[in-house]
């Protein structure tokens, strides 16, 4: 669980002490890596230049060929106006008036053109659709993505319920496999999207969505609320991390654990102080916790991220947002609790052990 | 004569033909009223207001009423304009704090409901309602008294909408209000109320507007103004008017319901009860699209016949363009899903929406090749109005193209609910709308006030907004398709949006400033501007026969038209008969008009006008006040206030002898021939 934590390239540095075979392995792994890894410092969101899987690939050479087009269109428009704007004209009687009817010709041949192009897109267009609706083979993890204002819950579905697990704000996948997520709503209307591995679908109170995504290369995807809904709409994103079958894997069977505290006597008052101010919202599984109106925090340390997308998961944010949640996420149904030195030290303590 | 009887031609209509019908109570004459004859003074006692408030209140003048709107809906734009200019500024930066979410929800509710509902619809209904009947001929709109209620109406509307604003109260879920958020359960404050009530209110305000504009297409025109040589703007105009009465019903439907959630405990919208949130979607879009291209025709119309007149020759393309116009609403109506694409409806259902979608660019086609032509085969005249007019062709393409990629639905997908979208729809609706109307206040100026605008300034407005334009709002393609959504109140540097959010916050002050400058311009052209004469462009159409302003009664006498430029005629190089502009119907005994048939325009009646009325404005108030007693539950007041109006529409109503417009003993005769 902390190789998870602490990111990719600590992951694959463990892999590296286990032979040659495996080294090549992270080299090459690195550096595909790498791709997502760099430009996520420079647009996250990027969707236009990146995909990274065949929900998304297509449309984005659509999104090439339409833009491509589109500026083509616009120069010879525009070079067509500046011709009809500048050139040189006999000079004439100025209170002379040019003849109706004629240059019908510029839109026959204008709009002839224009229609020709325009059902080509047609066709171009519903073949993208088409490619990128369903994907090739059936999807090999199921998963519900349900909307909160203004965090995502998680569920991993599986045959057997006691496989079953919940999680918030970051979902894994394997990589290179077709992920099936359904999107449900529990308030009003939000919008799931992963822009680099496909396009966004509305989470509609009363209806179950799906989606498709499937990630080709490792790494860590940036997703985010599209649709406008209240206060936090801003403050809604979430994490997908792509990985091996075999870590995601491990990181399944983590999660399905539920907490076992040491009885050690430190952790016991911040114990008692989350079931008395935090469960009555908050699940940990494991614990007398079983609120369901927040994210579920029974690996809270496992995640990269904290209070939808926001911050990063450390030790000091996770406490920076228990006291100032309304400040940093103003609207948040998160309230800035009220705590002295003490009670702060003790819930951090207790914190820290959800991993 | 019946009016059956009148078979011929329309291009035939001679200038004697009286119009026919046996229970007309006369023929009118034939013949001139010069200005400072006998007959025009008797014509300006009929047609002016009377001095002071009273005349204010009563009047029924098109040109006042026109006038009006146009002056609130700009008031209304620069509100928006400083609502957007604050929200610039909280994004100009990253993480900036300037505004809290909900400060910022509101104001970009209330920038989108300004700029869509108050200014961008009603703006063209001034310009409509000034210029319809100067174009058409005739001598009001055919319901003047209803103008005046929709105008009336649009006011208290707008101040209705606006009521909650300063208590931090305004609408707050966007302009298109999607439910649940908008619902009672998300949002309890009076905030949607305010919105729901105000879009049903407002939608009395358009309809009786539309109904207005079609009956005068078909029943005002001069006699000889046959439906193929209408200007374009009226096409635009009537297209809009003809959408606007098919699917306002729709808006107001929906907004009634979540205002009976909302307050009344039902549950059309909740789904805990069995209602359904996709529902608002359908009857928001299936109005919302149509209304986009409401906001832009009549726009497009005002470009196909101002650009002509500083091209020195007519519109190429005039048929195209009318079919062009039509045929955009007709495929308008059908591409409302394209707003759903990302709701999971069946991808077949989207195929076809999404094609829809493409194919409405066929008519924008030829429409843009119909403005370049006519500036290729014309001698263009590089004045401040032919500016904005060559500038909004260019943002109409950029604006038509980013529409081609967003109509493609996997794309769409992606670029739905992103900057990209907010770019594309500025371009449409700042270009398509503001631009033409900017140039159209700098063309039609000297006939609304007598005086030319500035040049230099005009130059200086025109370039400033053009690059501030271009500066502010092509950069947001940019951020969206880095994954910008849209709605955002603040974003986090790590998103790499911050350069781009700058660029186009500058370019959005640079283009206020330009906008500045206009107004500027129009406040020293009104005290100081050079005088116009009747027709300072040597424009081809009717409104400039007339002098500047043009006096109450419009036409001295009513113009017999034979062409599509009665003002060029002699210089066009046609053949055939000559309107006659000086010579027509002479109508003075009371406010009377020429009522003609409407395709040919033969004339066929004389239509008696109404005098100026407090009516319209009272019915307008207590309708009003009917909404603001729903808003606050007061129910005796509002049971009070419909009494009122129904009171008060007796009046209006009242039969007057004034007002017969046939012998009511006369037989009926049967049409035939």
């Amino acid at each position: 669980m902390k190789i998870i934590k602490s990111g990719f390239y600590s992951h694959a540095a463990l892999k590296q002490a286990s032979g040659l075979a495996a080294r090549l392995a992270v080299i090459s792994a690195t550096v595909v890596i790498m791709t997502p890894a760099a430009d996520a410092v420079e647009a996250p969101l990027n969707y236009f230049l990146h995909s990274y899987g065949p929900a998304s690939r297509p449309t984005m050479y659509l999104g090439w060929v339409l833009a491509g087009l589109s500026g083509l269109v616009f120069l010879v428009i525009t070079l067509l106006l500046l011709g009809a704007l500048l050139r040189k004209r006999p000079a004439m009687d100025p209170r002379t008036i040019g003849r109706e009817g004629e240059g019908l010709r510029w839109i026959y041949i204008g709009t002839g053109i224009s229609t020709c192009i325009l059902f080509g897109l047609v066709i171009y267009a519903m073949m993208v659709l088409n490619a990128v609706a369903k994907p090739a083979q059936t999807p090999t993890v199921t998963l519900t993505v349900t909307g909160h204002d203004w965090w995502w819950k998680i569920e991993y579905d599986h045959d057997d319920p006691s496989q079953r697990f919940i999680t918030a704000n970051e979902l894994h996948v394997p990589v290179g496999q077709p992920v099936l997520i359904k999107l449900k709503s529990a308030d009003v209307i939000h919008a799931f999207w992963i822009p680099k591995l496909a396009g966004k679908t509305q989470m509609i109170p009363g209806l179950t969505n799906q989606q498709w995504i499937q990630a080709d290369v490792p790494g860590v995807y940036t997703g985010q609320c599209a649709q406008f809904c209240g206060a936090g709409h801003a403050h809604m994103g979430f994490e997908i991390v792509a990985e091996s079958a075999g870590d995601f894997k491990k990181w399944q069977d983590a999660q399905r654990q539920t907490v076992s505290l040491a009885p050690a006597a430190n952790v016991i008052p911040g114990h008692k102080l989350f079931m008395d101010r935090c469960a009555g919202c908050h699940t940990v599984r494991g614990t007398h916790a079983s609120g369901q109106h927040a994210p579920d925090l029974t690996h809270l340390n496992s995640r990269r991220r904290l209070a939808g997308g926001l911050l990063t998961n450390t030790p000091e944010h996770v406490m920076k947002w228990v006291v100032n949640a309304q400040q940093l996420k103003p609207g948040s149904r998160m309230p800035s609790m009220v705590l002295s030195e003490s009670e702060k030290s003790a819930l951090a303590l207790f914190l820290s052990k959800l991993d | 004569m019946a009016i059956s009887d009148l078979t011929h031609s329309p291009a035939d209509v001679s200038p004697s033909d009286p119009p026919g019908d046996d229970r007309l109570s006369r023929v009118p004459d034939f013949g001139r009223a010069p200005v400072g004859s006998a007959a025009e003074t008797h014509l300006v006692h009929i047609w002016e207001a009377a001095p002071g408030w009273r005349g204010s209140l009563s009047t029924v003048d098109h040109k006042t009423i026109g006038l009006r709107y146009i002056v609130t809906a700009f008031i209304f734009l620069l509100i928006g304009g400083i609502e957007a200019l604050i929200m610039r500024l909280q994004l100009a930066g990253p993480s900036l704090t300037l505004l809290t979410p909900e400060q910022y929800s509101q104001l970009f509710t209330m920038h989108g409901v300004t700029m869509i509902f108050l200014y961008a619809l009603p703006i063209l209904s001034g310009f409509s309602n000034y210029l319809w009947p100067l174009l058409l001929g005739s001598r009001d709109m055919a319901f003047p008294r209803l103008n005046a209620l929709s105008y009336w109406i649009f006011l208290f509307a707008g101040i209705f909408m606006y009521a909650s604003f300063p208590i931090g109260q305004a609408p707050n879920a966007g302009w298109f209000n999607y439910v649940p958020f908008a619902g009672p359960i998300y949002n309890t404050g009076p905030n949607i109320d305010v919105f729901a009530l105000g879009m049903v209110l407002l939608g009395i305000s358009t309809t009786v507007g539309s109904v207005n504009f079609v009956v005068t297409l078909f029943r005002m025109r001069a006699p000889g103004m046959t439906i193929n040589r209408v200007p374009i703007l009226v096409w635009g105009t009537l297209t809009a008017s003809v959408a606007n009465l098919l699917v306002i019903p729709a808006v107001s439907l929906a907004f009634f319901l979540l205002w009976l959630d909302r307050q009344m405990g039902t549950y059309f919208f909740d789904v805990a009860n069995g209602g359904k949130p996709l529902l608002w979607q359908h009857l928001f879009w299936i109005f919302g699209h149509p209304w986009v291209y409401a906001i832009v025709l009549p726009a497009m119309g005002i470009v196909s016949d101002a650009l002509p007149t500083f091209c020195r020759r007519p519109l190429v393309g005039y048929a195209a363009m009318a079919l062009a116009t039509m045929a955009t609403m007709l495929i308008g109506f059908e591409v409302w899903i394209h707003h759903m694409f990302a709701t999971g409806l069946p991808t077949v259902a989207l195929s076809i929406f999404g094609a829809a979608s493409m194919v409405i660019s066929i008519p924008s086609s030829v429409a843009v090749f119909s403005w370049i032509a006519t500036i290729w085969l014309g001698r263009p005249v590089f004045k401040t109005p032919f500016l904005f007019f060559a500038g909004f062709v260019i943002l109409f393409v950029i604006g038509g193209l980013s529409g081609v990629m967003t109509a493609a639905v996997s794309l769409d997908w992606q670029l739905n609910d992103t900057y990209f979208i907010v770019a594309h729809l500025h371009y449409v609706l700042l270009g398509i709308n503001v631009f033409p109307v900017i140039g159209g206040i700098y063309y039609w100026f000297p006939k609304f006030t007598g005086r030319m605008m500035d040049e230099k300034m005009g130059k200086w407005s025109f370039w400033v907004m053009f690059i501030g334009f271009n500066a502010g709002f092509f950069p947001m393609h940019i951020s969206g398709l880095l994954g910008m959504p849209r709605r955002v109140y603040t974003y986090s540097s790590r998103m790499g949006w911050d350069t781009v959010n700058m660029i186009t916050s500058i370019g959005s002050f640079v283009f206020a400033i330009g906008v500045l400058i206009f107004l500027v311009n129009v406040a020293i052209s009104l005290k100081r501007g050079a005088r116009a004469g009747a027709n300072p462009w040597d424009a081809a159409t009717l409104e400039w026969s007339v002098p500047s302003p043009p006096p109450a009664y419009n036409f001295a006498v009513i113009p017999v038209v034979a062409s599509r430029h009665p003002l060029w005629e002699d210089r066009i190089g046609e053949s055939g008969n000559r309107s006659s502009l000086e010579e027509g119907y002479l109508l003075m005994e009371g406010r009377e008009t020429i009522g003609t048939s409407p395709i040919d325009a033969v004339p066929e009646i004389i239509l008696k006008m109404p005098d100026d009325s407090y009516t319209p404005f009272f019915v307008g108030l207590f309708v009003s006040l009917v909404f603001v007693g729903m808003l606050l539950h007061w129910w005796n007041f509002t049971g009070l206030m419909i009494i009122l109006t129904i009171v008060a529409l007796i009046v209006w109503m009242w039969p007057r002898k004034t007002l017969v417009q046939r012998l009511p003993d006369a037989p009926q005769r049967e049409a035939h021939g």
